[in-house]
């Protein structure tokens, strides 16, 4: 049931900041991405480009890894990996 | 309510000239309201400006069909435009011209006035600007309001060369033939 | 001490932003609009007005960039024309839509083909419906105190609305009559500085105008309705109090010679002016003859104008635009009001592209009032149109 007119308010607003992350996207795709942190160079192409920043840093070993429960599978890090650490798996 | 109609060239000042005006008889306790035409205008049409006095606050916005008084600001535009067209009887023409009020025709007008406005504007300002001299004029044949209080507005409203300006409607003023018809 | 100056409309229009204290001005010059942005800037270069001012590329980047202010709640001003509110049109929408209090002079001028920089109202009457307060002024003293006014209901957290303050293209903008520039002090009592409910706060974030699916518009657009029914209480609030401080008096309708009129002709805009004289001389020969001037014209006033037009002879309505294929705007919500009543009522458009209106138009269209009415003939006439 969506809120009644009293609920929302008076203009068209979103006024609780960050409530997309209620809206789980992880289980969107038919692939997802698989990292092999032994070829990552930390080179953050893949955070940058991923669509919905479902890459996170792992600061303290240099490496990157997936957020599954919001990355939709489109494959973009793969595309975008210099190294090739990255492989679209079957989800 | 008395109603004058401006004719001037485009560059020449008529609508500055109807400001200044409107800005003087409020000064003197009257209602005023001045207005320009604007046509497609470029420097050196034949251009018009109008202006409204009350002793009551004015409210009718048409244009000036009737004029108690017409202010020509350059003598050219007698032989181009028809200059005392629709004016009261008993009114007052103002020209900007070289002639004598003699010279110039007007059968229903109470009077008639002249001043050379372009000498003086040339010898004053160094340029053409004719519509502080014609206020100065319009002072002397109407007595709608003091050359004092138009040169206060004069000193106050011009765009540039204030004190001159106030000083070509001074001698303008003091030059205006006025001819009773 | 207020001051009386005898300025233009456009000065009149700068010096009601520049005492309402507006924070940002965005806004794109246009004939006969541009004086008001000239005065603006300059004030604001001189420091007599502490404002910020966007110069934009066009009339829709200027309402965006007003947008933009006034989410983050600073009071904004902006003001164009014609082709210039044509171009700004998506944004004026957004701008009502988005419930933020932005408050624009709309120097009436007709729209093209062909070119033509002179007054009438079909630029405004395409924004009917944009969700803003519309109000149109027959002189220079109201264009600013209805900017003042307008802060006022705009901002008003009921309200939460934008007004377009209307002024006539030349006939009010360039015209130079007296007009008072009320106290700055006086202007902050009635006038406290704007602090809305909602904002853009970096601290306190939110998103606004998202993108929403047909479960969420409808409620939005509703509440756009209940605002303008909350300005018709507001508008009338902030008239009272305006008089109260400063001495002048402005209502919804502005009924001039009414009370025993037979024949009413309903204007808007500074032609009401013109009408007014009218009015007087047909009165000396003894005609019951009045005006009903529609000020603001959005929220509009159907009741009010029910009651008192109701029992009339005739009404005649005064359009300065045209719906084409239809009946002209006023006149259908003039018509709308008397819905079920046996009130005749005629059509006049006129004034179109800034076509002089005179005392003779005006009788003539008296007079075509009370023969209609003894015909019992509702009537459509262009005035002024050449044959």
């Amino acid at each position: 049931m969506k809120e009644g007119l009293r609920e929302l308010p008076p203009l068209p607003a979103i006024l609780d900041p960050g409530n997309s992350t209620r809206n789980k996207t992880g289980g969107w795709g038919a692939f997802k991405p698989n990292i092999d942190k032994n070829k990552c160079v930390y080179c953050l192409l893949c955070w940058i480009y991923c669509p919905d920043a479902a890459i996170s840093r792992l600061e303290e070993e240099n490496k990157v890894e997936v957020n599954y429960e919001y990355c939709k599978g489109c494959g973009i890090c793969s595309q975008v990996c210099p190294v090739k650490a990255i492989e679209m798996v079957r989800r | 309510m008395r109603e004058i109609r401006f004719h001037g060239r485009g560059g020449q000042g008529a609508v500055t000239a109807a400001q200044i005006l409107a800005d003087a008889v409020f000064r003197e306790g009257k209602y005023s309201q001045a207005f320009p035409f604007f046509g497609a205008e470029r420097r050196g049409a034949p251009v018009m400006a109008f202006a409204r006095i009350d002793d009551r606050p004015i409210r009718v916005r048409s244009h000036v069909y009737e004029p108690d008084y017409v202010v020509v600001l350059d003598p050219t535009l007698l032989e181009v435009v028809k200059v005392t067209e629709g004016m009261r009887e008993g009114g007052i023409l103002i020209v900007n011209t070289e002639r004598n009020p003699e010279d110039i025709a007007c059968e229903t007008c109470s009077k008639v006035a002249t001043v050379d406005a372009t000498t003086i504007a040339l010898d004053i300002l160094g340029v053409p600007i004719t519509n502080t001299a014609i206020l100065g004029a319009f002072a002397k044949a109407t007595g709608e309001v003091k050359i004092e209080t138009v040169l206060d507005s004069i000193r106050r409203m011009s765009p540039a060369k204030p004190e001159e300006n106030a000083r070509a409607a001074e001698r303008a003023y003091s030059e205006t033939k006025v001819l009773e018809v | 001490m207020p001051e009386v100056r005898v300025m233009s409309g456009n000065m009149s229009a700068a010096y009601g932003a520049k005492i309402s204290g507006v924070e940002v001005i965005a806004a794109y010059p246009i004939t006969p609009q541009t004086t008001i942005v000239e005065y603006l800037s300059q004030f604001v270069s001189n420091g007599e007005l502490k404002a910020k001012y966007i110069k934009v590329e066009s009339e829709h980047s200027a309402m965006s960039a007003c947008i933009g202010a006034s989410a983050t709640g600073a009071r904004t001003f902006t003001a164009t024309s014609s082709q210039g509110l044509a171009l700004m049109h998506e944004m004026v929408v957004v701008a009502a839509s988005m419930r933020l209090p932005i408050v624009m002079a709309v120097v009436n001028r007709t729209l093209a083909a062909p070119i033509n920089i002179w007054c009438d109202y079909s630029d405004v009457m395409f924004e009917r419906d944009s969700g803003w307060i519309q109000i149109f002024c027959e002189n220079n003293q109201e264009v600013l105190d209805t900017i003042v006014q307008a802060y006022r209901i705009s901002e008003s957290k009921e309200v939460m609305l934008p007004t377009m303050v209307n002024l006539d293209g030349f006939t009010l903008s360039h015209t130079y009559e007296p007009v008072e520039i009320p106290d700055e002090d006086e202007v902050r009592d009635f006038l406290p500085p704007y602090e809305p409910e909602y904002k853009l706060d970096v601290d306190n974030p939110m998103t606004l105008g998202p993108l929403v699916t047909p479960d969420y518009t409808m409620e939005f657009k509703y509440r756009m309705e209940e605002g303008m029914e909350a300005a018709r209480k507001e508008i009338p609030k902030a008239q009272e109090e305006f008089h109260k401080l400063f001495g002048r008096k402005y209502d919804v309708l502005d009924g001039y010679m009414l009370e025993d009129a037979e024949y009413v002709l309903v204007t808007m805009g500074a032609l009401s002016g013109t009408a007014k004289e009218t009015v007087d001389e047909l009165r000396k020969e003894g005609k019951k003859v009045g005006i009903l001037r529609i000020r603001v014209f959005r929220p509009f006033p159907r009741e009010e104008i029910r009651e008192l037009l109701r029992e009339r002879e005739a009404i005649g309505v005064i359009d300065r635009a045209h719906s084409y294929g239809s009946r002209p705007p006023v006149y259908l919500e003039v018509r709308d009001s008397l819905y079920g009543e046996e009130t005749l009522v005629n059509s006049y458009v006129s004034g179109i592209g800034g076509r002089d209106i005179r005392t003779d138009e005006i009788k003539w269209i008296f007079k075509d009032m009370e023969d209609s009415s003894k015909k019992k003939e509702e009537r459509m006439h262009w005035i002024g149109l050449r044959r």
